[in-house]
């Protein structure tokens, strides 16, 4: 039955019927959807783990258990779990293990972009790219073939235009019956890496590459196009349709198994065209593994090794580079004068906006800092922040951040700046899913070096950001269940931070006394800042409202920063229908006339 | 066929990608082949979404080049006017007469009025149509039916039988909201026609 399917439910469709048993994952655009999809189907485990590592741990433990797992994350976050995916690619597994990196190129939703193709040969583990929804659904239980045959992790390399994007998938099969029962066989020689059983597996890790290089020569979905002999096209993943596109005579090489590559069959395409010409996004990949093999090849020398690759882009250098004609269409002259750009920004009735408002409001003061109206500027501190919503803070008028790099390292970073012996405050800001994930650790090198810093952890009930998925500080399961919470007050009293508060995240007076408190006292502190994401939990709301009597339009509140409050033509304070109304209050709090109330009046 | 390039635009909270979703369905019912891509990067807070649909015998890339599009649909019409250089010569503007005023207007980047869009549009094609969205959404008593609106706006374009729009709508679309949301689609299949049936007495 003909389907159209995104390649994040292509994955999970394809993995529900290669008979999947256990699914972990950690959610992260582009990859989210792929467990939330796995979480639709009856007969199999699924979890959102506490971070990727944990989930690639959880999945390769179910694999020694002997049944089908995979564990699916965004690029970054096969970073975190680096070590696990290392670990397992040299025990090798017993059921079929698959790891799916989807990465992001062009940072649509990341702090980084990275070719996590490179982590293929960098842990000597077999990859699969598809190249659209049709491909992933059946790389899925060819990634499992694989695995077991060759007793090997198998990396599922995705992007956001593969996992996002929705084409036609032929569903042709069901759910496999699973062939083997659990079992765990011991055998400390395979699972337990002391250096004498590591360096015998070191060896049969060369082997199986070596197996592997012979397999995929004749691996059906690597694909043979043959056009004009003049230019042979070299691609995978989503820049071969990119290729199709814009080289309309010429040869084409699909390659899904890009690691290790069919050499052979490169080797025979390669003899028989004119010119080697390899498209792909991100690094020159596939262009080194083809020079690798002797075979002259043009690639990056016109085609960008950063950034999202499109049509545009890969027609342009390929007329530039003499490989296709010019062809005449509409000019992509740019609209001017430039039109008012609409970037993302905290809604309204965010649990985020106050703390984040508060921060540089604390009363603290650089030595050199210049007090501009309406503007808190830095406010005599530093603030580390972390990945989620909240870092959206960063923009005016908030401008409630000084450093984001990856997960759990506010809290690292605030401990280094304090032990650099900076003059300023210093606070980390982090979010309830990512202090699971890898802030607890910071906050135990916290007490463990009693280092006197405050971390504020903004706790808004979920995972937000990638769309609400449940995290062990919510309790809420990956099938949308009421489980068991970790109360996170506990959780730091437990790691021995005495100085904890938990407050309301709408009580502007409370959040500034208390957090201005910790930080003043100079301890390992926490503050839990506490409410719910308005997305997550809609409560229906009547707007706040302007008297306009009283309104002498000083613009104060627009200074917190909220989609709803705008100014009108005639310069009247209006609040749109986006506000959530006495669930928040925020920009009331900040009027100094209190002119902003539940009715005009 | 030559394959069709449809750029829908919008808000995120809009409904632009349930609309592209329901496009891309028919399109496959119809027996054609058809990508779907989103640019939403974090659009649920605020942000521009585009999202490319294209169909026709083979499709290749999901994303549609600078000057390729066909239909260029836009749900607000400041993204129709940042959308409008993706226009092909002479490819069709369909407009929805929604203003959401960003937050980030300023002297150097002033929120345009519709005659300032129509003319950044204008730049690219002849063909702009303005839908009276929010007149329709009022007459059938569902301001959220736009992107139906739209739907059907377009369907008038198209070579997609009536029956599969019909299907389509009533998979994806909750049932409360079925009935009101194939009278919006009819009546915005109804104003493409008169609008368009005005356009050629004009220019008799």
């Amino acid at each position: 039955m003909k389907q159209l399917l995104s390649g994040n439910e292509a994955i999970a469709l394809g993995a529900y019927h290669a008979g999947v048993a256990v699914a972990a994952a950690y959610p992260g655009t582009p990859s989210t959807e792929i467990l939330e999809n796995l979480a639709r189907y009856e007969g199999i485990y699924v979890e959102w783990s506490t971070n990727e590592k944990v989930a690639l741990e959880v999945a390769m433990g179910a694999a020694y258990g002997g049944v089908r797992a995979m564990a699916s994350m965004k690029h970054v976050g096969l970073n975190v779990a680096a070590d696990a995916f290392f670990g397992v690619a040299v025990t090798g597994i017993n059921g079929g293990l698959v790891v799916v990196s989807a990465d992001d190129p062009g940072m649509h939703s990341s702090q980084g972009e990275q070719d996590n193709r490179r982590f293929a040969p960098f842990a000597k583990v077999p990859m699969l790219e598809p190249a659209d929804s049709e491909d992933a659904y059946k790389l899925m239980e060819w990634a499992y073939i694989m695995s077991e045959t060759f007793d090997t992790p198998v990396l599922l390399r995705s992007t956001t235009r593969i996992s996002h994007c929705k084409s036609i998938v032929d569903v042709n099969k069901e759910r496999r019956a699973s062939s083997s029962q659990p079992a765990f066989k011991h055998s400390p020689a395979k699972y337990v890496m002391i250096p004498a059983n590591a360096r015998v597996r070191r060896l049969a890790m060369e082997e199986r590459m070596g197996k592997l290089a012979a397999y995929v020569e004749h691996f059906p979905l690597n694909e043979i196009t043959w056009g004009s002999r003049k230019v042979g096209v070299i691609s995978s993943g989503i820049a071969y349709q990119y290729a199709r596109e814009v080289f309309e005579d010429a040869s084409f090489l699909k390659l899904v198994t890009t690691y290790p590559v069919p050499a052979e069959l490169i080797k025979s395409f390669a003899r028989e065209v004119e010119k080697v010409v390899v498209i792909e996004e991100l690094d020159p990949y596939l262009e080194e593994q083809v020079k690798l093999l002797g075979i002259d090849a043009w690639g990056k020398n016109f085609i960008p090794s950063y950034g999202e690759l499109n049509p545009d882009i890969v027609e342009a250098g390929a007329v530039k580079a003499g490989l296709i004609p010019s062809r005449e269409k509409q000019s992509s002259k740019p609209v001017s004068p430039p039109l008012p750009p609409r970037p993302p920004l905290l809604c309204a009735g965010c649990p985020h906006r106050a703390a984040e408002y508060t921060l540089r409001r604390l009363g603290f003061r650089s030595p050199d800092e210049k007090r501009v109206p309406n503007q808190a500027g830095t406010g005599g501190i530093v603030i580390t922040g972390d990945i989620g919503c909240y870092t959206l803070g960063v923009m005016p008028p908030l401008n409630a951040l000084d450093t984001t790099a990856c997960m759990g390292a506010s809290i690292g970073q605030a401990l280094g700046l304090k032990r650099a012996g900076i003059e300023e405050k210093i606070a980390a800001v982090i979010g309830d899913s990512t202090f699971m994930h890898s802030g607890i650790t910071g906050l135990v090198d916290m007490v463990y070096n009693q280092t006197g810093v405050t971390v504020v952890i903004l706790d808004n009930g979920t995972t937000a950001m990638t769309g609400h998925q449940g995290n062990p500080a919510s309790g809420i399961s990956a099938r949308g269940e009421k489980v068991v919470s970790v109360d996170l007050e506990s959780l730091v009293r437990g790691a021995g931070v005495k100085n904890v508060s938990v407050l309301n995240a709408f009580d502007l007076t409370a959040l500034k006394s208390t957090i201005k408190a910790a930080v003043e006292s100079g301890e390992p502190s926490v503050v839990i800042v506490r409410g719910d994401c308005p997305l997550n939990k809609r409560v229906a709301a009547k707007p706040l409202a302007v008297n306009k009597e009283l309104c002498n339009a000083c613009h104060i509140c627009l200074t917190v920063g909220c989609p709803a409050i705008s100014v009108s033509d005639e310069g009247d304070i209006v609040i749109s229908d986006l506000c959530v109304g006495s669930a928040c209050t925020i920009c009331a709090q900040v009027c100094p006339r209190k002119a902003i109330g539940e009715t005009a009046g | 066929m030559k394959n069709v390039s449809v750029l829908m635009v919008g808000v995120g909270g809009q409904g632009v990608i349930l609309a592209s979703d329901i496009l891309a369905e028919v399109a496959m019912a119809s027996g054609y082949d058809v990508k779907k891509s989103d640019s939403i990067g974090m659009a649920q807070r605020g942000g521009s979404v585009a999202s490319n649909v294209r169909f026709g015998e083979k499709v290749f890339s999901p994303l549609i080049g600078t000057g390729e599009v066909d239909y260029l649909i836009g749900f607000e019409e400041l993204e129709s006017a940042r959308w409008s250089p993706y226009l092909k010569q002479n490819g069709i503007a369909i407009v929805a007469d929604v203003v959401l005023v960003p937050l980030t207007i300023s002297e150097k980047a002033p929120h345009p009025e519709w005659e300032r869009t129509k003319a950044i549009l204008g730049e690219y094609t002849k063909k702009v149509y303005l839908v009276p969205a929010s007149e329709i959404g009022a007459e059938i008593g569902n301001t959220r039916a736009l992107n139906v609106v739209l739907l059907g706006f377009i369907s008038h374009f198209l070579d997609i039988k009536q029956e599969t729009w019909r299907e389509t709508i009533k998979e994806k679309i909750p049932p409360l909201y079925v009935q009101s949301s194939i009278r919006a689609f009819k009546r915005g299949a109804l104003s493409a026609a008169k609008m368009i049936s005005t356009v050629k007495e004009a220019k008799k």
